[in-house]
């Protein structure tokens, strides 16, 4: 929490584009989460016309160091303890809380994010806001207590949302009962997207793991797609498709084209063959070593290529029994059946 | 060896968010500028040296699940780049040296090509 209020906190400091690269998943929750969502709406609030004496009793009993004064469901004022003792130094406990209480409260509304809570923390110094509603109510108050807790539950909630993603993915063969139950992923690649380069073999490696593959099984898939997905953005004039075939004992990935074929697929296939341009070199691509990656990472791999036409590329992983994604039939059916 | 000890020897600067770098051991190093080679020869965990500074080395980074990479030459990546890197959990750091010395530097240090 400390870093939290330190990068936002009123301190006038500006905030460059580089500390934005540096937000943490706290920070941003920080401004995803609303005062709402984290504050205390069990409140002890008193009256103004409440006398001091009861306000000492109230205080002791609730084992609070001070509370809001509330007139007709408005906040008019808050007193503490500090505002007590100065009543029993002056012996007017029988003096009313309106005669005591500050009424200059700083307050923060409920569908505020929290973040505006911490700076008014950073900035005044104070325990405790007041919260009030749209309409000016007061429907809780909000500590730094508060705020840590709603912070660390929804870290917990992020990370519990992943083990059920987890959990619903890796049981999904189990659960879904067919003679041949398959998995089907599309990816549409764009020719020349540089930036988004990697973006389908990461999401292919995520689901695996999330299917319950080995995370070397993962790592060739990882491999042998992004490979793919490069030669597409690189090599082609309208992009390509990239489609994953995800079966408990087996992954089917195809990567399809229409164009410009290549000439001579044995001469691609050797080491260090390239025809990618200048431009793409300078940033370490074509070393000629894609479909020789390709190859190492796969069981199976075939390459057609019909020049003008387009190019095909399909690789097969093969899951040993040991390796294969949990599932509910027999075997009994061979592919060749379906 | 932790990547700790990798940053401080070195004198590396750190681009990418802090992490507890004192548990992170890696695994080994290989340097090359050839994206696909460094898919085929950098091992899980490893340290990639490369003066590749654009945001396609992050996702090479991140499907090796390489433990850093060390940009080399005081190449600087963009923003954007930065910006992926921490989101995929990938460690950039930057030397001003070039690559020979600082593989040379690790391989002192008893990092191996694994």
């Amino acid at each position: 929490m400390a870093r939290t209020s330190e990068v936002i906190g009123g301190k006038g400091r500006v905030f460059t584009d580089e500390d934005a690269s540096h937000i943490s998943r706290i920070e941003e929750l920080s401004y995803d989460l609303k005062i709402r969502e984290v504050m205390t709406t069990d409140l002890i609030v008193v009256s103004p016309k409440m006398k001091m004496q009861d306000v000492l009793e109230l205080l002791r009993q609730g084992r609070i160091s001070g509370a809001p004064v509330v007139w007709q469901g408005k906040l008019v004022g808050l007193i503490s303890l500090e505002d007590l003792i100065r009543s029993m130094v002056n012996h007017e406990l029988h003096k009313n809380v309106e005669d005591y209480m500050t009424r200059d409260v700083i307050t923060v509304k409920s569908t505020d994010p929290v973040v505006k809570a911490l700076e008014k923390f950073a900035r005044t110094r104070v325990g405790r806001l007041p919260v009030l509603d749209p309409d000016g109510y007061l429907i809780g108050i909000i500590t730094k207590g508060d705020i840590t807790r709603g912070i660390l539950f929804a870290l917990h909630k992020d990370f519990q949302a992943e083990e059920i993603r987890v959990y619903r993915a890796s049981h999904l063969f189990e659960d879904i009962v067919s003679d041949r139950t398959s998995l089907i992923m599309r990816y549409r690649i764009k020719a020349g997207d540089f930036t988004h380069g990697g973006a389908a073999s990461a999401n292919i490696k995520r689901a695996l793991l999330r299917l319950g593959a080995n995370t070397q099984i993962a790592r060739r898939c990882g491999i042998a797609i992004y490979e793919a997905e490069m030669n597409q953005i690189i090599h082609t004039d309208q992009g390509g498709l990239i489609r994953v075939e995800i079966e408990p004992h087996r992954i089917l990935m195809q990567a399809i084209d229409d164009g410009p074929g290549i000439p001579d697929i044995d001469q691609a296939m050797q080491p260090g063959f390239s025809t990618a341009p200048e431009f793409v070199r300078e940033l370490g691509f074509g070393a000629g070593m894609g479909l020789v990656n390709i190859r190492r990472c796969v069981d199976k791999m075939s390459l057609t290529s019909i020049k003008g036409k387009g190019t095909r590329l399909i690789m097969k992983i093969y899951l040993q029994p040991e390796d294969s994604l949990k599932e509910n039939n027999d075997r009994s059916l061979q592919e060749e059946d379906l | 060896m932790t990547l700790q000890e990798i940053i401080d020897q070195l004198d590396l600067k750190l681009l990418t968010e802090s992490k507890d770098f004192a548990s992170i051991t890696p695994s080994s190093g290989y340097a090359s500028d050839l994206l696909s080679c460094a898919m085929a020869g950098a091992k899980q965990n490893g340290i990639w040296i490369t003066l590749q500074a654009h945001i396609n080395i992050v996702a090479v980074a991140a499907l090796l699940e390489l433990s850093a990479v060390i940009i080399t030459e005081g190449a600087q990546p963009d923003a954007d780049t930065i910006e992926r890197a921490n989101q995929q959990g990938v460690t950039l750091l930057s030397t001003s040296e070039p690559t020979f010395s600082t593989a040379g530097r690790l391989w002192e240090l008893g990092l191996r090509s694994g």
